[in-house]
């Protein structure tokens, strides 16, 4: 479902991404591992479409459809989910207007059908309930004035609600306690399908614990540099990524360009 | 106004029943003064409407008044000088024969507005001016209404009918909040207005029903210089409604319009306004000009609420006011002013703090878009007697794209030692990662900045009556169409 061949990107002008190539098929979950500034939340937010990413080299497949041509509305109504790193707030909105809108768009593209309030407002409180999210964060603005880990797990609450056939999670883990991370993953874990990609990207192998992947790559200087199974991911913990990366622990240092 | 529809199409027969039924079609006309502006024209104006003779004396003494006035020119706005001289100041409503035959004949772009914004195909050809034949209804809505108001005692009409059937109100209270001589604009206002709408409610009467000038768009040719006067008796209460969403057709540029709110002892008046006329080409070539003197006093224990959604006129000047006169009286302002395009706005506020324990709030959302300039200009006056007078303010700017500008002038004046003044002003962008995240879920761009803003304006429209708040919302919406990118 997703296709990454030979990616060039910049951010604001500059090369992040060189040469970057991934498949990942239906039912497969990845992590994308990596130091900081090895391109990683580059990957997530160029195929998310995000302003100033862009795609220089090479090609990236969603569905068959290069989403160099897509918007990033459109990549959504497709089916590509981007669980954010850094919510953002938009105070004023209630999650709940929000969802509506979201889901609306994104059933009407996808053929699906249409929610009424009262299936939406059930499923929209059992989602909350999935991740330990108490159904009033639905009258909230959106991440208005939410912890870092209730924000995180707002975002895996859409994304239980959206069911989307791709979903990128850029360091869904960062900031959160070992309870709320066991929380995250149980939320991801009861989206693995058959029909579903999950890309992960995370700095950590702790999240793996919990969310097993069935492939694990490593990214450094804008590329894999190495893939492997599980297992992968605990050589990484044991050793560092030093013996990947030549040394590059440190990367380029442009690792929170989305921050 | 979906629902209101009915009402205003039955009160809208009514009118052109009533029409062929007085039978001043002549008077009708042929009654459009020259241009100009001199004593003669007023005591035409004054006699056209058979006003008694303290009215006129009162009409002359406003103009004499006037000639010695200027122009303000303090407003962050500009304009070229309007032509007083080029103006028309008494011209009856247009015959039937020339207006708009059909809605084939009515501007494209408004009807367009008119579909976005919902509004019924009868209700369109009346606010288009389209000269409608009626049908008549076996039952009007708009006589049951009026019937109800009369049983709780509620005077409601247009001044003109006010000045004849209640002298001794409209006297009295005339000019008590807004002098003649108040300002330039409110001083020819005083001078040659030609109609506009008169409340009283009684003691203790909480009147039945939301009043609205929607209901008498029978005196829509009130034009240019509009004249409102609530008065609220001790311990009444009144909302009031003025505008509607939809834009009107209008063909005159200036518009200085006077409003004035008593509120005896223990009374309350909630006057909310909606502002969607012509705001001009994206040059804002056309646009109207509103220049308009709002203020209201409040006497003991009483309450006066503003709350204005303005997204219209190509220049808007002006600061609904409240003068908290008695002791423990209470003042609000709630606003949304939006601009776009080349639109001006220079609004705000008065609360002129004089009695014990009174009170005030403001909250101001102004959002700018295009080259458009959105100032926020606010006085507070705690007076000389204002012992604990409090106030709170909260002034937020919402900016769209970079080529806009929004201005916030606080002024802030106290004479008391206990009394509180606190002032919140901040200044935001619609941030890229707003945008982002809303698009990233599947909704697209238009969609998104007006949810946002709809999010950022929220406070204001929860004090808007309910219908008027949504009608708000999805009047925001089609007002931002275009304003991204």
């Amino acid at each position: 479902m997703l296709e990454i061949r030979d990616l060039h990107a910049s951010v604001a002008g500059e090369p992040i991404l060189k040469g970057l190539s991934l498949t990942v098929k239906p039912s497969e979950v990845h992590a994308i591992m990596g130091p900081n500034g090895s391109g990683k939340s580059t990957l997530a937010n160029v195929l998310a479409g995000r302003d100033n990413y862009e795609i220089t080299g090479g090609e990236a497949l969603f569905e068959g459809k290069s989403l160099a041509e897509l918007e990033p509305e459109e990549r959504a109504q497709l089916g590509l989910f981007l669980a954010f790193q850094y919510p953002v707030e938009i105070p004023g909105v209630s999650n709940m207007e929000f969802l509506k809108a979201a889901l609306e768009a994104t059933r009407a593209a996808q053929g699906k059908e249409e929610w009424d309030s009262v299936t939406l407002l059930r499923k929209a409180r059992e989602a909350c309930k999935q991740v330990d999210l108490d159904p009033q964060f639905l009258k909230r603005g959106v991440n208005e004035g939410f912890s870092g880990g209730e924000k995180k797990r707002n975002e895996i609450m859409q994304m239980l609600l959206m069911e989307p056939k791709l979903a990128l999670l850029d360091e869904t883990d960062s900031g959160l306690d070992i309870d709320a991370l066991q929380t995250v993953a149980k939320g991801v874990n009861s989206l693995r399908g058959p029909e579903r990609g999950i890309v992960l990207v995370t700095h950590y192998q702790r999240l793996l614990d919990y969310i097993v992947p069935d492939h694990v790559h490593v990214l450094s200087g804008g590329r894999i540099v190495k893939s492997g199974g599980k297992e992968l991911a605990l050589e990484l913990e044991q050793h560092g990524y030093g013996w990947l990366t030549g040394g590059q622990d440190g990367g380029n240092g442009k690792e929170d360009r989305t921050a | 106004m979906s629902s209101q529809a009915e009402l205003d199409n039955s009160e809208l027969d009514r009118v052109i029943r009533s029409e062929y039924e007085a039978g001043f079609t002549t008077l009708v006309e042929s009654d459009t003064l020259p241009p100009g502006l001199s004593e003669d024209v007023i005591r035409a104006i004054s006699a056209k409407k058979g006003e008694p003779e303290w009215l006129l004396e009162w009409r002359l003494e406003a103009y004499r008044n006037w000639q010695t006035m200027q122009e303000p020119n303090w407003a962050h706005v500009e304009y070229p000088p309007v032509d007083l001289n080029a103006i028309s100041y008494y011209s009856a409503p247009k015959s039937m024969e020339d207006r708009p035959q059909s809605l084939d004949e009515v501007d494209p772009e408004l009807l367009e507005t008119y579909k976005k914004l919902g509004i019924p195909l009868h209700e369109q050809e009346m606010l288009a001016g389209v000269a409608v034949d009626a049908v008549f209804d076996s039952v009007s809505v708009a006589t049951t209404f009026k019937s109800k108001l009369a049983e709780a005692g509620v005077i409601f009409c247009s001044i003109s009918e006010a000045v004849h059937e209640h002298p001794e109100l409209v006297k009295k209270y005339l000019g008590s909040v807004v002098p003649k001589g108040d300002n330039y604009f409110a001083g020819l206002n005083s001078a040659v207005f030609t109609d506009g709408s008169f409340v009283y409610i009684p003691k203790g009467v909480r009147c039945p029903m939301e009043l609205s000038t929607y209901f008498r768009i029978n005196e829509a040719n009130t034009g240019q210089f509009e004249r409102t006067l609530i008065v609220a008796d001790e311990g009444s209460y009144v909302s009031y409604l003025e505008g509607c969403t939809a834009p009107q057709r209008d063909e005159n540029q200036l518009h200085a319009a006077v409003v004035e709110l008593v509120a005896l002892p223990g009374a309350e008046i909630k006057y909310s306004t909606v502002q969607n006329w012509y705001p001009g080409d994206e040059d804002g070539k056309g646009g109207i000009y509103n220049f308009v003197t709002k203020r209201g006093v409040a006497h003991d224990n009483a309450k006066i609420s503003w709350t204005q959604v303005e997204t219209g006129s190509a220049i808007t000047w002006k600061y609904p006011s409240v003068v908290l006169r008695g002791d423990n009286s209470v003042g609000e302002f709630y606003s949304v002013a939006l601009t776009r395009h080349a639109q001006q706005a220079d609004t705000g506020t008065k609360m002129i703090h004089l009695g014990r324990n009174t009170k005030s709030t403001i909250v101001s959302k102004g959002i700018s878009a295009g080259k458009s300039s959105n100032a926020y200009r606010g006085l507070v006056r705690m007076g000389p007697r204002a012992e604990n007078a409090r106030n709170f303010t909260q002034c937020d700017s919402l900016l769209l794209g970079d080529t806009c500008g929004a201005h916030t002038f606080p002024y802030i004046e106290t004479k008391h030692p206990s009394a509180t003044v606190e002032h919140e002003a901040t200044t935001s962008k619609v941030s890229d990662d707003q945008l982002f995240l809303c698009r990233q879920r599947g909704i697209d761009p238009e969609k998104a900045i007006s949810m946002i803003v709809n999010g950022f304006c929220k406070e204001v429209f929860k004090e808007l009556p309910m219908e008027f708040a949504v009608e708000a919302g999805k009047l925001l919406e089609v007002s931002l169409e275009g304003a991204v990118g």
